[in-house]
């Protein structure tokens, strides 16, 4: 993208002037460089976004924006229900509440360096991944439903990890206002055999050291140290959330018309918050949020009793588990007065300042940790939650690197056995199903991850804690 | 008749080229499949029946990709030989394949679903009907 089509407003903020059908402006965080290698579907894709009812303050895209569908991916948008606001069903996106769990291991390099090879075959015989892979569990039609209804609670009552965990979840392991007759059938048959699966394409599990301390108070609260090892689950809510997406967006796009609503993107397709459709679809929406919290808490869980089995009273504690495709009813200050705004968040991160009453006791002082995941080579990074954060785009942050490379360019460039032995000359174990998702995921096909978190951290968003760097990696 | 895929920054892009509607839809699928595993490797030994109807052709399209996702996800199945006919803005189709054999088939990625980005069904300079959107994996 050409910065000249932008107003630099701040060294990493950058305006999108409002034109045409545009309600609000645009903003996008990031650096110089990164705005010139930013695809120019991304400001598009934010003006169309700034067109919808209900829009307030902006249509925000984080540092690691690319082309989505209807919203960019690194979007963030906040509706005012008061104001004629909407939800969007293309602005959650198929993977409702795809997120990344990390869990401290209480392992060190030194321990776990000589047995990573084996840790990885055990975690990869161990956790269902790839395409056509299944789960153990089957669940009757009242189990789903309370499955949807509970989320990692429910999950935790089967005796799938600890009480203790749910603190360390988004909304404490259960999104409120969850309704499962909202779920169709046809969702609930897709899910039927894939609870504690961790999917394909760029869901991953992996095994990570501790590579970077930046902010040492931060990190001990986070109960980070140089030397760890901890283990990052990336996966959402499967196929229940993917059919959701689906049913619903199509419903919304047809609805639309009749709701008088232009659509400037059919992608964009939504429905009044306050209506019949848009009520239909939070309930469902929130019943995918908690199968996807169900679902990391099962996957938690097996990569527990795989640590155990290599090694014995390994004790894996979550530190925190953040999902970035979702909506969700928050509060947030908007020219000095509270309002209650549903937050779309598309490919970002909620990140709660210091002080936020939503967090647990654990992270009031430091801010929520913020975490970001990279590719299979290159680092991932723990953020925390700022002051700054909250007031500029509703306390969201980046969400990942964002794709450099279309998945046909990283085929036709790279070979999965390649990548692997490239991967494995620099001490990283790579276990998957399929080589050429391997190479449809090489680390290179990114962005570099640096530059986004860095930008981030920068524009005040969310700032570095630590970094991490792949050991050992499970793909789907 | 011709199935190509395209880029699309995060995804992928799937194209069906066909002397008409139909065959556009039929070719589309073996892009679809192709995202998957090689469609060349996928034996058409069992015929599953799929229909759709929708308001508009391009709405039929992704509601047609979305039929077939939905019957790779819950069948374990995939794809390779389609026949497919279109009656206004609806649709019967049967989709022949097998079940997923991972070794042989090796399948990539699962396709979450059809998005409406890039989504057309159209007529090419040359007659050809060509029918296309991007899918998300």
């Amino acid at each position: 993208m050409d910065p000249a089509r932008l107003t630099r407003i701040g060294e990493c903020e950058w305006q999108l002037p409002m034109t045409g059908a545009m309600r609000v402006p645009g903003i996008i965080y990031a650096d110089e460089a990164l705005i010139r290698d930013m695809d120019d579907k991304v400001p598009e894709q934010v003006a169309n976004v700034a067109m919808l009812p209900g829009i307030v303050k902006a249509s925000f895209a984080m540092p690691d924006a690319h082309w989505g569908y209807g919203f960019p991916i690194g979007g963030v948008a906040a509706f005012d229900p008061d104001e004629g606001g909407v939800v969007s069903a293309g602005g959650v996106g198929f993977d409702i509440s795809c997120g990344v769990r990390m869990l401290r291991t209480g392992l060190s390099v030194a321990q776990v360096e000589p047995l990573k090879r084996v840790l990885a075959d055990t975690l990869f015989e161990r956790i269902p991944a790839g395409v056509g892979s299944t789960g153990a569990l089957r669940l009757s039609a009242d189990d789903m439903d309370a499955m949807l209804r509970g989320g990692a609670g429910w999950a935790v009552a089967q005796g799938y990890g600890a009480p203790g965990d749910l603190e360390r979840i988004e909304e404490h392991g259960t999104m409120a206002g969850a309704d499962p007759r909202r779920v169709s059938d046809a969702a609930k048959r897709r899910q039927r055999d894939e609870m504690g699966t961790l999917g394909s394409g760029n869901h991953y599990l992996e095994v990570q050291r501790v590579t970077d301390v930046y902010d040492r108070m931060t990190a001990e609260s986070f109960g980070l140290a140089e030397g760890d090892v901890v283990v990052s689950i990336h996966c959402g809510s499967r196929g229940l959330g993917h059919q959701i997406g689906t049913e619903f967006l199509r419903e919304m796009a047809i609805g639309a018309k009749e709701a008088g609503i232009v659509l400037p993107d059919r992608e964009l397709a939504c429905a009044p918050i306050r209506s019949a459709l848009g009520e239909r679809y939070l309930g469902a929406m929130r019943a995918a949020i908690n199968c996807a919290l169900a679902n990391r808490q099962i996957l938690t869980q097996l990569t527990r009793r795989a640590f155990h089995a290599v090694f014995p009273g390994a004790r894996l504690e979550v530190l925190y588990d953040v999902s970035h495709n979702t909506c969700k009813l928050e509060t947030h200050v908007v020219d000095g007065r509270p309002r209650k705004l549903y937050v779309h968040r598309k490919g970002a991160t909620r990140a709660f300042a210091p002080g936020h009453p939503d967090l647990p006791l654990a992270f009031h002082a430091t801010g929520q940790p913020v975490l970001i995941g990279g590719s299979m080579g290159t680092s991932s990074y723990v953020l925390a939650g700022t002051s700054r954060g909250a007031t500029a785009a509703f306390a969201s942050a980046c969400h990942g690197a964002g794709r450099s490379m279309s998945r046909h360019e990283a085929t036709r460039k790279f070979g999965g056995r390649k990548v692997v032995d490239d991967l494995a000359a620099r001490g990283i174990v790579i276990r998957s199903p399929s080589m050429r998702g391997v190479a449809e995921e090489a680390p290179l096909a990114y962005k570099d991850i640096a530059a986004v978190v860095d930008a981030a951290d920068r524009a005040g968003l969310a700032r570095k804690v630590a970094r991490v760097q792949p050991m050992a990696c499970v793909k789907g | 008749m011709a199935w190509e895929h395209f880029a699309h920054g995060a995804d992928i892009g799937v194209r069906g080229i066909g002397a008409t509607q139909a065959e556009a839809f039929e070719q589309a699928a073996l892009a679809l499949t192709a995202v998957v595993a090689d469609p060349a490797g996928i034996a058409a030994q069992v015929g599953v029946d799929l229909c759709c109807e929708a308001p508009d052709i391009e709405l039929l399209f992704a509601d047609w990709l979305n039929a077939v996702i939905y019957a790779m996800a819950t069948r374990d199945m995939l794809f390779s030989r389609f026949e497919l006919r279109i009656d206004g803005h609806a649709l019967t189709a049967t989709a022949w394949g097998e079940r997923v054999d991972r070794e042989r088939h090796q399948p990539v990625v699962e396709v979450k679903g059809a998005t409406y980005t890039a989504l057309s069904v159209a007529q090419d300079a040359g007659g050809a009907w060509v029918a296309q959107c991007v899918v998300d994996v």
